[in-house]
């Protein structure tokens, strides 16, 4: 039992987590406080929505790109609609609208993909750089600083808010009950569900999720369906709780929220992966971004540390797969 | 009257053929763009100016794609160039600036010479981490370049602290502005890598294996090959041609520094994808990535002339990756009919 918990890729994860924090601890007492861990919590808010989507779509043997652009595609296009049209009154129409916009955008990846079978990595590469040139070229340039009311009023709404014992409030904002929402929702859909199942089964081998009856065009436009959603939930949250719509934003983060994901356990060839796995490695590289310079590391280093950790985190599981099979061979 | 009719039905005959080879599509869709881009604007496009503007401005991203079409070839693909490329030059530019610390001065040959081999040292090595953490540590390379390239330009911040570091002699800007008989210097530093990448992969013992792994890494290693020494080979090559393209990048901005060139790593995939390379491996042509990377600085440089912005002319990029990977792989025969295992199989790495 206990060998099996210790093979597990989230044991590894949480354990250099830990172990972070315990440094970091050590080293400034201050570390371990109610705000520095609301700190870090509303850091993740947006690369943890990502990193769930991000998770669906490495289960089912693909690999996505383009979600960043998506996000910033809806975000910046819903709070303009918005703007003129004149409806920015209640953030949920900016989630409907923005929803669909990443639903229809998410759909284009998802005919590419399912319908027209090429290859996910080089289809949503092309789809990054048309939604992005896209929205550049026709949609807009220019920050949007003045959002709608309603996004306003959303990043003001906080979760919680506590007077620390030194006089500062620290609080949560209400974004966070949605990345609650999201995980939980997508937790059911990935081990509950019919859909779930298929979506691993897909991963794990096509050919035989096909033979058992999945319908492997549908789960696919669901996948990149999904991501689309989700990204564009991202997108909105970004731009509420940054106040601004910045089409340049997002775009660029993509690399890193896949290797977060692939350091809580998913696998590139499709199949595995979990939500608990996922949230780790989100964790570990938010912490790890947010407290490098609590350890006393210039922030010159930060690229050095997150590619040392990537090859780590990503490479002790492989080395373990490795002198295994070397054992029984 | 017969023989033209005859050679009607030959010419007819040579479209089809060229039609129905990957190879002949692209070439037909980089003269059309070369064409269309002349007939819109004859007076800016083709002009000496704009021919030797686009000659300066591919080569840097050429050397990087070639670098990436050879990790595809072997199932692989790597996102380290840019980083190997900016520490490679950020190395060669101190080394240079110790060595010949006035850089008018005469006589820095030896500087430029040891700086040249600092920086291909720099890619050869980065190319040896690249293949151990891939064939000896066993991580996909998506992930090992991706951290390796975090790595590569994280330790080009911590040297220079994120500034750009100047100091080329004078004598080495002829390889970023200098011609010879015309030919602008980085397109000869091109063309000569891309006929050494040519002639490794064509001629050579090592460029049949590096198909064969790329085409089925178990069949190969029962055929004998040493995949563990292949795949740092290739990663190496990869890794010097970056360290090249981090040269040219240098010299022509005149300084070395930690983010050049950072769109260049989906630039370069997508050329290399565009060129015909599977990124499954085991197929790829240097002829098909020489005629996308053509192709890409004639769409963007007639785009920029007909006034239109650069975040178009990334659309564009993009349109044409989807249209011809829909194209080459018949993805519309596919929609309307055929084996449904077939599909899957295809679609699964």
């Amino acid at each position: 039992m206990l060998q099996r918990i210790l093979a597990r890729n989230e044991t590894l994860v949480a354990i250099i987590l830990v172990a972070f924090c315990i440094v970091t601890a050590a080293l400034e007492p201050s570390f371990l406080s109610l705000a520095t861990l609301f700190d870090l919590l509303r850091a993740g808010i947006v690369t943890t929505i990502f990193a769930v989507g991000v998770l669906l779509v490495l289960a089912s043997g693909g690999i996505d790109v383009s979600f960043t652009a998506i996000a910033a595609f809806s975000m910046y296009v819903g709070t303009k609609a918005m703007i003129a049209f004149g409806m920015g009154d209640s953030i949920l129409v900016a989630f409907l609208v923005a929803g669909v916009i990443g639903l229809a955008l998410g759909l284009i990846n998802g005919f590419f993909i399912a319908s027209l079978r090429l290859p996910t990595m080089i289809v949503t590469l092309g789809t990054l750089s048309v939604f992005r040139g896209f929205l550049l070229t026709f949609v807009g340039t220019q920050l949007i600083t003045a959002v709608p009311a309603g996004m306003r009023s959303f990043s003001r709404t906080m979760l919680v808010r506590i007077t620390a014992p030194d006089g500062t409030f620290v609080s949560l904002p209400i974004a966070f009950l949605l990345v609650v929402f999201v995980v939980a929702l997508t937790w059911f859909l990935l081990n509950r569900t019919m859909l779930g199942r298929s979506i691993y089964a897909l991963g794990g081998a096509p050919e035989s999720a096909l033979r058992v009856g999945v319908n492997v065009v549908w789960v696919q436009y669901f996948v990149y369906a999904y991501v689309g959603v989700l990204s564009s939930v991202a997108g909105i949250v970004h731009g509420s709780l940054a106040r601004v719509a910045n089409p340049f934003d997002l775009v660029g983060l993509e690399l890193s929220v896949i290797a977060a994901v692939v350091l809580g356990g998913a696998r590139l060839s499709g199949g595995h992966g979990t939500i608990l796995g996922t949230l780790l490695g989100v964790a570990l590289i938010v912490v790890i971004n947010n407290s490098l310079i609590v350890l006393g590391i210039p922030s010159t280093w930060q690229g050095v540390v997150t590619g040392g950790l990537i090859l780590f985190g990503t490479g002790a599981p492989a080395l373990r797969a490795r002198l295994a099979a070397l054992r029984e061979d | 009257m017969m023989t033209s009719e005859r050679a009607r039905f030959s010419f007819a005959d040579w479209l089809r053929r060229l039609l129905n080879d990957n190879l002949g599509r692209l070439a037909l869709i980089t003269a059309l763009v070369f064409v269309g881009m002349s007939a819109a604007e004859p007076n800016l496009f083709l002009t000496r100016v704009n021919l030797s503007s686009m000659a300066f401005q591919f080569p840097e991203f050429a050397l990087l794609a070639l670098g990436v079409m050879v990790s595809m070839l072997t199932g692989g693909i790597d996102l380290s160039v840019v980083g190997l490329a900016n520490l490679s030059s950020m190395l060669a530019v101190l080394v240079m600036r110790n060595l010949a610390p006035d850089p008018h001065a005469a006589g820095a040959a030896p500087a430029i010479v040891l700086g040249v081999a600092a920086l291909l040292a720099t890619g050869a090595a980065g190319g040896l981490l690249n293949g151990l953490t891939i064939a000896a540590i066993g991580i996909p390379p998506i992930l090992a370049t991706l951290g390796t390239g975090l790595i590569f330009s994280g330790v080009a911040v911590v040297l220079s602290g994120g500034a750009a570091v100047l100091g080329f002699p004078d004598a080495i800007s002829v390889l970023g502005n200098g011609a010879l008989l015309g030919i602008p210097a980085p397109v000869l530093v091109f063309v000569a890598a891309a006929a050494s990448v040519a002639f490794v992969l064509d001629k050579t013992s090592f460029g049949v294996r590096v198909y064969l792994f790329g085409t089925n890494p178990i069949a190969s290693r029962f055929a004998g090959v040493d995949n563990f020494r292949l795949t740092l080979g290739a990663y190496m090559i990869s890794g010097l041609l970056a360290s090249l393209a981090g040269l040219i990048i240098a010299v022509r901005a005149n300084s070395a520094k930690a983010d050049y060139g950072a769109s260049y790593v989906l630039l370069s995939i997508l050329i290399a994808v565009l060129g015909g390379t599977d990124p499954y491996g085991g197929f790829g042509k240097v002829s098909g990535l020489v005629l996308a990377v053509l192709a890409l600085q004639f769409l963007s440089s007639g785009l920029n002339m007909l006034q239109i912005s650069n975040f178009a002319v990334e659309m564009t990029w993009g349109a044409l990756l989807l249209i011809v990977m829909v194209i080459n792989t018949g993805g519309l025969n596919r929609l309307l009919g055929g084996s449904f295992v077939r599909r899957i199989e295809r679609s699964k790495e």
